[in-house]
């Protein structure tokens, strides 16, 4: 099976390269049929690696180690669930996937433009060739998924233990569809240059996937900061880290880019800015790849040294110079007569909009990429922490949920400034009178940028409802619907602008979350054995007892040694009782002997968090295993020959000991507010997102009309 | 062996798929098709403009006066729209 895959990735590279040479050459000599050709090739990229994926995973889900892939990243004891995930815990396999997601998103997109933008779509479909063919070749020629074993382990290394997390095998696919998305209007900005057709109909062909990709890539980074609050065992959700931040980057200009644009379809402006953005944030979206498991920067993902950074650098390095090439030669082109007509305008707000998330993007950036720079300049890697980040992102973010709260209160063109008063004074009585409400009523005013954030969510919250109120209003007075029906309605027909809102709202509560979980926040660390207790915020804690389990763990994560604490935690009336764990998984190292291998591989925390609308208790705890070591010695000594049952009677002997005669162990308990809502906003986006890209009615029968005229003219012009 | 029959089998299906519009000289919808498609499009999100200046105008945003100047040119650029589409269906102008 692994020679049909290798061949599937072979002719795969052969077919992306033909798709981009037939494109092309249909594109400058007009022979249509040359660019159909490339079309079809693209659907073949499609089929050939879906062939490839299902071949992997059915050698995942078959344990067959003599794939090298599924021998370094799976074992027979892996849960089900983390085989079929585990393909993309590797970098072979991230290649394919990312190979997978573009051929799969190229497809889609050149169906759904068969009948529209001719010039454009040919160069779109070379350069959508081009991005998968250097996916391809990296596989083909450094990164095989499909090599192969001589001799293959009788047992797997295993899943990374870190992985092992629901959260973590979502994540990557999500933040892979949210890059690969970008490549879509990457590439039809490409192509509109190119063919000097610099107008909007490029961007209302590819708006959508910019849309998808957006989603999919704060779906992903929200996975992420979920996996790094609940898996890794120092509480929080976001750390500045290089790989986060570089998730972060293209997500910030694609922001910025879903704004803009639509500048430029209404107004035709910022047609320079679009196409500087998106070819930003695919480049971005690439570095953003590259960084995962280059192993350049220091990282807690880390999970792997990098074979083909030279590749992508310079691939990286190409898609810049091409990118800044080609705006730079239709400068003309995209220059444009239109001029903002007032300060108080949509546009304009899309545009500070635009100044404050690209200022965000450059902060993160330089701040990512300091060590770096640092290194080229001094000799020495020197990093900002995130106290540097934190100081620079915190104003950036509040203007932006300023600008987030007053720009749906703006129409386009102009407005006049007694309008926007009027408009505005509800909305900032109510967020006015929140904020006193806070400041009086809760410990909000410790913190100045905290309650900056809440008077600001406030007011969101309000110009939103104000929207949906009178928007339902101005429904109801010319149509005299009932109430569901005025609303209903006025969303169903206008789901962009309302959607967008919802995203509003959700970046709100978002940020509420953040500004209430960071500044708030109350962690504590003792040393305790049972029985005893300690205070952490308002409540009391108390080791109860230690657990110790052996392939019981239930978080299925299949990992056989689990120690752990039962906690019982009051607050006033209020028991609840706790229990993390720390997880233990063998290493294959043999030097650590027949039993102490169970105990010396990788650990991993497994938070136990009472979630709370108002606030989270987590707790995680480090059990102190040193005094096993002479019992594993000795076990190692006595039982290395034994079979499995007896070393399993052995390891569960001594686990029992380490439950009887417990050694003191430390705990970590944090009391952060208002964490669920970082979640709950991430939900809000979603829905939000998913409405204003739900095609609208009249877009569907557009497509109906279209497809049926398309047909009549064929069939009228072959029976002439 | 079985890398190289499966790269033959896969090259023989992949080719053709993907040569049989160049053997046969198939091609894609007429060009009319192509720019009455891209006219419907802008079509549509021009008179998407215009429902949205005139929500903002019911929902008290935009003033009078500028719903006017503001709808007035939304129209034009729209009719200017309609009369590209007369011509590309080959239809006289509209009365």
């Amino acid at each position: 099976m692994a020679g049909l895959g290798s061949a599937c990735l072979t002719v795969a590279l052969l077919v992306a390269v033909y798709a981009a040479g037939a494109s092309v050459y249909g594109a400058v000599t007009s022979k249509r049929a040359w660019v159909v050709s490339g079309r079809r090739a693209v659907y073949c990229l499609a089929g050939l690696t879906i062939t490839a994926t299902v071949v992997l995973q059915s050698a995942f889900l078959r344990s067959d180690f003599s794939f090298k892939l599924v021998a370094d990243g799976s074992s027979t004891d892996t849960p089900t669930f983390y085989k079929v995930t585990a393909m993309w815990a590797t970098q072979d396999g991230s290649l394919l996937l990312w190979a997978l997601l573009l051929s799969i998103f190229s497809s889609a997109v050149l169906f759904l433009t068969r009948r529209s933008l001719r010039e454009i779509a040919p160069w779109a479909t070379a350069v959508l060739g081009v991005v998968a063919a250097f996916f391809l070749l990296l596989m083909v020629g450094w990164e095989n998924p499909f090599t192969t074993l001589t001799n293959p382990p009788a047992e797997g290394v295993g899943l990374n233990p870190l992985l092992r997390h629901p959260a973590m095998m979502i994540h990557p696919p999500m933040l892979y569809t949210g890059y690969v998305g970008f490549s879509i209007p990457f590439a039809f900005a490409v192509g509109a240059l190119i063919t000097r057709n610099t107008g909007a109909d490029w961007i209302r062909a590819t708006r959508r996937f910019a849309l998808v990709a957006w989603t999919f890539l704060g779906v992903g980074i929200m996975l992420g900061a979920l996996w790094s609050y609940t898996e890794l065992g120092w509480g929080g959700y976001w750390a500045w880290d290089p790989v986060e931040n570089a998730s972060l980057l293209p997500w910030l200009t694609g922001t910025a880019f879903l704004h803009s644009v639509m500048v430029q379809e209404k107004r035709g402006m910022l047609k320079i800015w679009n196409v500087s953005l998106i070819m930003a944030t695919f480049v971005l979206a690439l570095i953003g790849t590259f960084l995962v498991r280059s192993g350049i920067l220091q990282s807690i993902h880390a999970f792997g040294a990098s074979t083909i950074g030279t590749q992508f650098v310079v691939f990286i390095a190409l898609a810049v110079i091409v990118s800044v090439g080609l705006v730079v030669w239709r400068l003309p082109d995209l220059r444009t007569d239109a001029k903002l007509d007032s300060l108080l305008s949509r546009e304009a707000f899309f545009l500070l909009n635009n100044l404050v998330l690209v200022a965000l993007a450059l902060v993160v950036f330089w701040g990512t990429f300091f060590p770096l720079i640092s290194e080229a300049i001094t000799g020495t890697q020197a990093s900002v922490g995130p106290p540097w980040f934190n100081r620079l992102t915190t104003p950036l973010a509040l203007v932006l949920v300023g600008l987030a709260a007053v720009g749906p209160m703006v129409a386009w063109r102009r407005v006049t400034l007694s309008g926007l008063r009027r408009s505005l004074f509800w909305p900032l009585l109510f967020a006015l009178t929140a904020l006193v409400a806070i400041a009086l009523l809760t410990n909000g005013a410790d913190s100045l940028p905290a309650l900056t954030m809440f008077g600001l969510a406030a007011l969101v919250f309000s110009v939103v409802g104000q929207e949906f109120i009178r928007g339902t209003a101005a429904r109801r007075a010319t149509s005299g619907e009932p109430l569901p029906r005025a609303l209903s309605a006025l969303v169903g027909r206008n789901r962009r602008r309302y959607g967008g809102y919802i995203v509003h709202t959700g970046i709100a509560v978002l940020f509420l979350g953040v500004a209430a979980s960071s500044a708030f926040h109350q962690q504590k660390d003792v040393r305790i054995s049972p029985g005893q207790s300690f205070q952490s915020g308002d409540y009391h804690v108390t080791y109860v007892r230690p657990t110790a389990r052996l392939g019981l763990d239930p978080g299925g994560t299949g990992a056989p040694i689990s120690f752990g604490a039962v906690l019982r935690v009051r607050k006033g009336d209020q028991v609840r009782i706790l229990h993390p764990a720390r997880n233990f998984y063998p290493t294959q190292d043999a030097s650590k002997g027949a039993i102490g291998r169970y105990f010396e591989g990788e650990a991993t925390s497994e938070v136990d968090v009472r979630w709370g609308l108002r606030r989270d208790f987590w707790a995680a705890v480090r059990p102190d295993i040193s005094s096993l070591d002479g019992p594993i010695r000795e076990a190692n000594r006595k039982f290395a020959g034994a079979n499995g049952d007896v070393q399993g009677l052995i390891i569960g002997a001594i686990a029992e000991r380490y439950r009887r005669h417990p050694p003191p162990a430390t705990f970590r308990t944090i009391v952060s507010p208002m964490v669920s809502w970082i979640w709950i906003g991430g939900g809000i986006v979603l829905l939000g997102a998913l409405l204003a890209g739900w095609p609208a009615p009249e877009a569907r029968l557009r497509r109906v009309r279209s497809l049926y005229s398309a047909r009549l003219g064929k069939e009228l012009t072959s029976r002439a | 062996m079985e890398y190289g029959l499966a790269l033959i089998f896969l090259a023989a299906v992949v080719a053709f798929v993907v040569m049989r519009p160049v053997v046969l000289g198939e091609s894609d919808e007429a060009v009319g098709g192509s720019a009455r498609a891209e006219l419907e499009a802008a079509k549509e999100a021009k008179y998407r403009e215009i429902r949205d200046a005139e929500l903002d105008h019911q929902m008290g945003k935009l003033s009078d006066t500028d719903h006017r100047a503001i709808d007035r040119e939304l129209r034009a650029e729209a009719i200017e729209i309609l009369r590209r589409l007369d011509e590309v269906e080959g239809r006289s102008p509209r009365v």
